[in-house]
């Protein structure tokens, strides 16, 4: 097919005058045609790099030092035995879920931004999070500690809590503003519940729930990575088969339909495919705060675009979710911090930082 | 900010709020103060030991140092001035916040703040090791204006000034930068994090009269700088530039609006611990009643704030006794109903 695509640049390669955004449009045979900004790919192709790079780092660094030459030459499947174990077998695993969770993170924090319309929307305004962490204590407490129990523990509280919060805001379709107060509600009863548990159960148990509500890749194991590699392939092809529409519906409700999109129908795949995105990595790592929330406003710093957009949101996603997991390992080793507790240090000092750039135009 | 409703020309045609007039809201206005006295004397005579209205009145009065006078004098009274305070407080801030902001999502976790309260309480008890109430209350005031300074200054740094957008991000991104040490700090020391499961809830009870008189000063000034706003934030609602045009003093409304919040946050936060739901769910609620002029949502929501935290607080109380719930655990309980019922009666404006 790429024989046949034909790419065009448009607008001036680096006049005086603005023209708008530099953009490459892709023709393949109608109606099929894609459009990237130049300064989006751009920025997509370098977080991307920038995340594999951190990966080759966290495979090689730990108790066994890898050099990065080796670690390439065990990924390609040469080396000796020892490095191929420890490269291969051990760190991979962890490498990949970081880089999976963080993309479906990512994506799923740039659905709820421009469905809300809110730069604070995020997978918590629906009460996934909060659902998700009541199920793990209830699991906890009644059936065990397990990786599967607590899973999916988190799966069936944070999807009822989603359904919950979805059925109560349901008047003639789901209002985005009526949808944020619900949400608002039901996971402050939620909260409440799991105040009341962490204070009634005892300390071992409360500091063990505590923990997995920061999220961790600690345990993470060959076996698990497969079924959320499948997952999240699946979700990220749904949310290409329908298109533009995220952008569109995140003009506004009338511009959307105007321009022809079924709104309610549009509104509930997309709640569907971030809730399960949500799910996914909930369900593998724990609710690992922040990378939603904070990664589609950086990368929509970065790109300097109108709107939260949603590749360059999971590129950033994952390239936070890797970095903060490889600095929880080594930073202070050999204790090891949850994943959770670097992604919101990390991210919060990165997100100053951009805030507090002079920026050439006036600020976002 | 919002998605529209699906009927927009029936729903032009309906009032801002659901009093129309000012003579209805005075009117509405009077029965919450009513209704705030009542749940005042319910707070008194309510508990594991209900004490009869006589009683109370004779504590007051004919002091007797009986059981029943003693514990109306030492805890009761106590119990309810700090929830009356610490609930103006707490509702007051998340409007000052909502208005500043325009957002509806905000609240003081948005602006860091019990972000700020909580890592200075974690230094404080698990680092120096203090346990007891006086000596880390100022820590949480302490912590709640570091917080405040860091997002304003953050905030306002670039040429756009402290827009809504920067200060909520602002807010969020210094608040998670201080959940993660304050977290670390609680996963790394177990006797700090067994304290602070605690604090985290929030509670009136086990509170000496001192406490409410020691930030009743810091509340009094806040209500009155939050007040001296109300009317710019009310130009500020129309956007930045029109506020402008209109002659309002946006950075003299900003600075005034996140001094009062600081104020009355870092207060109620000191006295009673981070209790979140209040100040996110009165001012929507309030909102509706009364339509979009925040100095009558300010009023309306120091008065019906304390209704909800003393009335979670009484019901704590009953639920399991002898035993009770603390007030932060059941304010969401009981608020977030009614915050469901509103939203689902009529098709609300969005800020």
């Amino acid at each position: 097919m790429s024989g046949r695509a034909k790419s065009l640049l448009r607008g001036p390669a680096g006049g005086r005058l603005g023209f708008g955004r530099r953009v490459v449009v892709v023709r393949f045979p109608y109606p099929l045609s894609l459009r990237f900004g130049v300064r989006t790919l751009t920025i997509c192709g370098v977080l991307g790099l920038a995340a594999l790079a951190v990966a080759v780092l966290g495979l090689g660094t730990g108790e066994f030092e890898v050099p990065p030459a080796d670690v390439i030459q065990a990924l390609a499947g040469q080396g000796s035995g020892a490095t191929r174990l420890v490269v291969m077998e051990w760190r991979l695993p962890r490498v990949l879920m970081a880089l999976l969770i963080g993309g479906a993170l990512g994506l799923s924090g740039a659905i709820f931004q421009s469905l809300l319309r809110n730069p604070l929307g995020s997978p918590d305004v629906i009460g996934f999070n909060m659902g998700a962490y009541t199920g793990v204590l209830v699991t906890m407490l009644l059936v065990g500690r397990g990786y599967y129990e607590t899973a999916a523990g988190a799966l069936i509280g944070g999807l009822l809590a989603a359904a919950v919060v979805y059925l109560l805001a349901y008047k003639q379709g789901v209002h985005g503003f009526r949808l944020i107060i619900v949400g608002i509600a039901i996971s402050a009863v939620l909260g409440s519940v799991n105040q009341w548990f962490i204070i009634k159960v005892k300390l071992q148990l409360a500091v063990a729930a505590a923990i997995w509500g920061q999220g961790s890749l600690n345990t993470v194991k060959w076996e698990q990575v497969p079924p959320v590699a499948v997952a999240v392939a699946l979700l990220t092809g749904c949310l290409l088969a329908l298109g533009p529409r995220l952008s569109l519906l995140a003009m506004g409700e009338e511009s959307a339909a105007a321009l022809g999109v079924i709104t309610e129908r549009s509104r509930l795949l997309y709640l569907l495919i971030g809730v399960a995105l949500t799910a996914v990595a909930t369900a593998a790592a724990g609710p690992v705060s922040f990378v939603a929330l904070a990664a589609p406003q950086l990368a929509r710093l970065l790109t300097r675009t109108a709107g939260v957009a949603l590749a360059p949101s999971a590129a950033m996603g994952a390239l936070l979710m890797m970095t903060s997991d490889w600095l929880g390992q080594r930073a202070f080793a050999p204790t090891q911090l949850p994943v959770g507790v670097v992604t919101v240090s990390l991210g919060g000092l990165y997100f100053v930082w951009l805030l507090s750039r002079p920026l050439r135009r006036a600020g976002p | 900010m919002v998605l529209s409703d699906r009927r927009p020309i029936a729903r032009a045609e309906r009032p801002a709020g659901i009093v129309a007039g000012n003579a209805g809201r005075g009117a509405w206005l009077l029965a919450c103060v009513a209704a705030l006295a009542v749940t005042c004397v319910l707070s008194i005579v309510i508990g594991t030991r209900n004490i009869p209205l006589g009683t109370v009145w004779d504590a007051f009065l004919h002091f007797a140092n009986t059981d029943d006078h003693a514990i109306v004098r030492e805890l009761r009274v106590p119990r309810t001035a700090l929830g009356l305070l610490a609930g103006a407080a707490l509702g007051l801030s998340g409007a000052v916040i909502q208005a500043v902001t325009r957002n509806p999502l905000a609240d003081t976790q948005i602006l860091g703040m019990n972000a700020g309260a909580a890592l200075f309480v974690v230094f404080a008890i698990g680092v120096l090791g203090l346990t007891s109430i006086w000596s880390y209350m100022w820590f949480a005031f302490a912590g709640v204006a570091f917080a405040t300074v860091l997002v304003y200054a953050l905030g306002s740094a670039g040429r756009g000034g402290a827009t809504p957008l920067r200060l909520t991000l602002a807010g969020v991104a210094l608040g998670a930068v201080m959940d993660g040490a304050s977290a670390g700090v609680r996963l790394l020391k177990p006797r700090a994090f067994d304290y602070l499961r605690f604090w985290d809830v929030g509670t009136l009870g086990g509170r000496p009269l001192s406490i409410a008189g020691a930030v009743a000063p810091f509340i009094g000034v806040g209500l009155v700088l939050a007040f001296a706003a109300a009317r710019s934030l009310n130009a500020l609602a129309l956007g930045d530039d029109l506020a402008r045009s209109l002659g309002a003093g946006i950075t003299r409304a900003r600075v005034l609006s996140v001094v009062s919040v600081m104020l009355l946050t870092g207060a109620a936060t000191a006295a009673v611990g981070p209790i979140g739901f209040v100040g996110l769910m009165v001012p929507h609620a309030v909102r509706w009643i009364v339509g979009p002029d925040q100095r009558w949502i300010f009023a309306f929501t120091v008065i019906c704030a304390p209704i909800l935290l003393l009335g979670a607080d009484i019901v704590g109380r009953v639920l399991i006794r002898p035993a009770e719930l603390q007030a932060g655990i059941v304010t969401a309980f009981m608020g977030a109903p009614v915050l469901i019922w509103l939203i689902r009666r009529r098709s609300v404006k969005a800020l």
